[in-house]
């Protein structure tokens, strides 16, 4: 009993850091965000926030919500599964590179690939032909986008090491291809596709930079709603109404997808790429045939985004990079290249304390404790970390502005806000990149090590560490990305005189003029490249399928 | 009815073939065994003969049809892998009937049939459970069952029992054998394990670097061994030439010539010397639950293995160094076919 008190007091002391910061840094905000909506004239009211959900607006935005989030959802995995097939079961040159280049959008920032889906639709560009410019489809389209590589990594991760010689058993006893993927792989992917479509989903609904961008005010998200509600029209109450209404649907989604990842994770006995994969063979034709639209679907933007970019009055030319050192005539405070300076500085800072928390949380999540009150405890704590994932940003971002403006916790002016809203962004993907690698970490060869007369400390520098040290620079990676490209919380918390790029590129996009425009392309394109550049390092450490969500 | 003709298979990359020229032809009802040490293409064989792995030439026919443009799933065999390779979302029943409802069976007769089969493969009432629960021994059987399940018309069994611990596997061999025999199921297998070779197939070939290098009825193989490298794969202990092997037979009552394998047994430490018989000078010797096994240095012969009865109080062990009289039983012996004989078909 006495060892069991001596480690509940170690995970708590580990634990009290990160949760000290989530208590300060997200519970109090969101609280305080809600609080402003319930609390009318000093007590609670319920019934002011049913009243909100009964405004026609409101419905329309919750209906836009959830078709367009499902539709998306829909479109990703259909898309989704024919192109992780390709990348991950079948053996040709240049896969690594594909799978690097389909996995990059999704740390693309939200307001690059809104521009650079607007380049590509309006009237002047390359799909303009569509008219698809300011409709739900762009939207859908450009969330389809950014989650493909959700639902290749996560069904790629359990693709990659399924047994080809069960579905051969299949096929020999006498079931056609159509019949082996229906009553063998798709149930044994099952789990991975409703993870990743719920976690696709839970992007969906609660993407703000793009719908912003490509949606404008006509066509509103409840997160952009929650935006326009607090920004705009001042309305609180029914801002706090539609956060708690967020919130509650996203716990469940997260507990969805907590449920089918905890069952993910009892793998079943994976095998080695050799096996796994094999040459395309003609009947792949059609198979590879869809990967091509979702590889286009993802270059095609991106490509729009780099050509017109370079487009200047009567030819071409690397004139709106040139104007990213000035003001813009006017329209920005500092230039974009002191923003993107900014942006640096911040997503260091960020990416430090986003990796000190999420260490902790990892180590402690991925411990296994022998009673079950502690397991169950555990679920608890893992959970609330990932919380960050799905709340709204425009909700932390607020409610950092409501909460933390006054003694004791003054920090609007600090410097610190932004970074650590980031970081909370950041936390739940560097606690899902390192909390499998440290659970996968063999108990008994730490015991071995021990054995052989290893001290604690020299067991994790021999144990622990070689295996942990490339998921954290990959986390890190991953916190640095995220935080670079973070515009709904910064987009609150950014003070005028030091914004970061994307609230820059924003500016740019919302002014009129062709100027303007052109900067926001070239902005767009330079954030972009530092982006990917960090993640092909991330990459190049070849880190296979490590933290997929 | 199965005909293989030179059947060559080639991996990307590799410079030798994985099955190289293998010609096979195996009757209706028969079972044979392919047995080979790991890495010899023997699995590489079996999957090609079900359409998994393309030909790089040669051909497979059933039934004098070619099979070249018949997918797997057309070909009306079934394969059943080392591992079983159970379907785990679906129950015991689920996967023994897997093959059935492929075919649109109506759901009373799958039914039927999966228990049927299970009662066959001695798991009568496991239908209701689920894969993930079971020993590997009824995993390998819900596996066979699901393989039986159509009545294939071959049965492609990738070393079977192999996963299998060694009494399991001992018994399990038995119960194939004579599971294959009450259906009447064609089978083609591939085994690393002699005995289990010798306890489940009527006919045998032995494969090594992805040739065939003798084939025919297993009692045949087993004592006839085309040469001295398939004599030690059927568990042959030794294997002499020239005067050594002309010493051990004329020792044995034989006026026969040639190379010899001798199993263990085949030389015998006695109390008393026999006739005719050979002396050896004992330099190891190690107990074993059933004998005493000794490696014994013989005249005119050299070193070779033999065995001595467990010791009892009144015949104690020989001992390391004591010369001991040696009995010669040729039961335990095989004459080597000549040169050539590999090539020879029966």
């Amino acid at each position: 009993m006495r060892s069991r008190a001596r480690g509940v007091a170690a995970v708590a002391a580990l634990a009290a850091l990160p949760l000290g910061v989530l208590g300060v840094f997200f519970v109090l905000p969101v609280a305080g965000m809600v609080g402003r909506g319930f609390v009318v004239d000093g007590h609670l009211g319920v019934g002011s926030v049913l009243d909100v959900l009964g405004r026609e607006q409101v419905h329309r935005v919750l209906w836009f919500t959830v078709w367009s989030s499902s539709a998306a959802t829909a479109v990703t995995v259909l898309l989704g599964l024919p192109v992780t097939f390709v990348l991950f079961r079948l053996r040709f040159p240049g896969r690594r590179l594909l799978r690097a280049f389909v996995l990059m959008p999704f740390v693309m920032p939200t307001v690059v690939v809104g521009v650079a889906f607007r380049t590509l639709l309006s009237s002047s560009g390359a799909l303009g032909g569509l008219h698809l410019d300011g409709t739900p489809m762009a939207i859908v389209a450009a969330m389809v986008f950014f989650n493909l590589a959700v639902v290749v990594r996560t069904v790629g991760a359990l693709w990659e090491g399924l047994d080809p010689r069960r579905e051969e058993a299949a096929a020999a006893l006498g079931a056609n291809p159509w019949q082996v993927l229906r009553t063998v792989t798709l149930p044994a992917l099952a789990p991975a596709v409703v993870a990743s479509a719920s976690v696709v989903f839970l992007f969906c609904a609660t993407s703000f930079g793009v719908v912003l961008t490509l949606g404008g005010v006509r066509h509103a998200t409840v997160e952009t709603e929650i935006y326009l509600l607090t920004t705009q029209l001042l309305d609180l109450r029914a801002a706090a109404a539609l956060s708690v209404l967020q919130l509650l649907v996203v716990s469940l989604l997260l507990y969805v997808a907590q449920r089918t990842r905890a069952r993910r994770e009892q793998s079943l006995d994976r095998v080695g790429e050799r096996e796994s994969t094999r040459r395309p063979r003609r009947r792949d034709v059609p198979v590879m045939a869809m990967s091509l639209v979702a590889l286009a679907l993802v270059a095609a933007p991106l490509a729009a985004l780099v050509v017109r970019s370079l487009r200047v009055e009567g030819g071409w030319g690397l004139g709106h990079y040139r104007a990213l050192a000035g003001s813009g005539g006017g329209a920005l405070l500092v230039p974009a290249t002191t923003a993107l300076a900014n942006s640096w500085r911040i997503a260091v800072d960020a990416t430090l304390v986003a990796l000190v928390l999420g260490f902790l949380v990892s180590v402690v999540v991925s411990l296994r404790p022998r009673w079950p009150a502690g397991r169950r405890w555990l679920a608890v704590l893992d959970a609330a970390f990932a919380l960050p994932l799905g709340v709204s940003a425009v909700t932390l971002g607020f409610g950092f502005l409501v909460t933390l403006d006054r003694p004791p916790l003054d920090l609007r002016t600090s410097g610190l806000l932004v970074p650590v809203a980031q970081a909370l962004v950041a936390l739940p993907l560097v606690v899902r990149t390192l909390s499998p690698v440290l659970r996968s970490v063999e108990p008994r060869q730490r015991q071995a090590a021990a054995s052989l007369g290893a001290s604690p400390l020299r067991v994790l520098l021999t144990v622990d560490a070689p295996l942990v040290w490339r998921p954290t620079l990959a986390a890190a990676g991953f916190a640095f990305a995220v935080s670079l490209g973070e515009f709904g919380a910064t987009s609150f918390l950014a003070r005028p005189e030091r914004p970061t790029l994307p609230v820059v590129i924003y500016q740019l996009v919302s002014r009129p003029g062709e100027a303007n425009f052109g900067m926001a392309l070239a902005a767009s394109v330079l954030l972009g490249a530092v982006t990917v550049v960090v993640m092909a390092v991330v990459e190049r450490l070849r880190l296979g399928s490590v933290g997929a969500f | 009815m199965l005909s293989l003709r030179d059947l060559t298979v080639r991996f990307e990359g590799a410079a030798l073939a994985a099955v190289d020229g293998v010609s096979l032809d195996l009757e209706a009802g028969q079972v044979m065994a392919v047995l080979g040490p790991s890495g010899c293409g023997k699995s590489t064989l079996l999957r090609a003969v079900a359409g998994l792995e393309p030909l790089a030439s040669g051909s497979v026919s059933y039934g004098g049809r070619d099979l070249a443009g018949t997918p797997t799933h057309r070909r009306g065999f079934a394969l059943m892998f080392q591992d079983g390779q159970l379907f785990p979302q679906q129950s015991v029943a689920g996967n023994v009937g897997y093959a059935l409802r492929l075919r649109r069976r109506p759901a009373r007769e799958v039914a039927r049939r999966v228990e049927e089969l299970l009662e066959l493969v001695g798991l009568p009432g496991f239908g209701g459970r689920s894969t993930t629960g079971l020993s590997g021994g009824e995993r390998q059987r819900v596996a066979l069952a699901r393989a039986l399940a159509v009545d294939p018309r071959l049965l492609l069994l990738d070393e079977p029992l192999s996963a299998l611990d060694r009494t399991l596997r001992e018994r399990l061999a038995g119960d194939l054998r004579e599971i294959l025999a009450t259906a009447g199921t064609t089978a083609l297998f591939v085994t690393h394990d002699q005995e289990e070779a010798f306890a489940v197939a009527d006919r045998m070939a032995l494969m090594r670097d992805g040739r065939i290098v003798q084939q025919g009825g297993v009692e045949q193989v087993w004592h006839h061994p085309a040469d001295a490298e398939a004599a030690r794969f059927l568990g042959y202990a030794t294997v002499l030439d020239g005067t050594a092997a002309e010493v051990v037979l004329r020792a044995g009552g034989s006026t026969a010539k040639g190379p010899v394998a001798l199993r263990r047994s085949a030389l015998r430490a006695v109390g008393d010397s026999v006739e005719g018989g050979l002396r050896g000078r004992v330099l190891e010797e190690r107990a074993t639950p059933e004998v005493v096994r000794l490696a014994v240095e013989v005249a005119g012969v050299g070193r070779v293995d033999a065995v001595a009865d467990l010791p009892s109080a009144g015949a104690p062990a020989p001992g390391v160094g004591s010369v001991v009289p040696l009995a010669v039983d040729l039961t335990r012996a095989a004459l080597l076919e000549g040169p050539g004989a590999a090539a020879r078909t029966p």
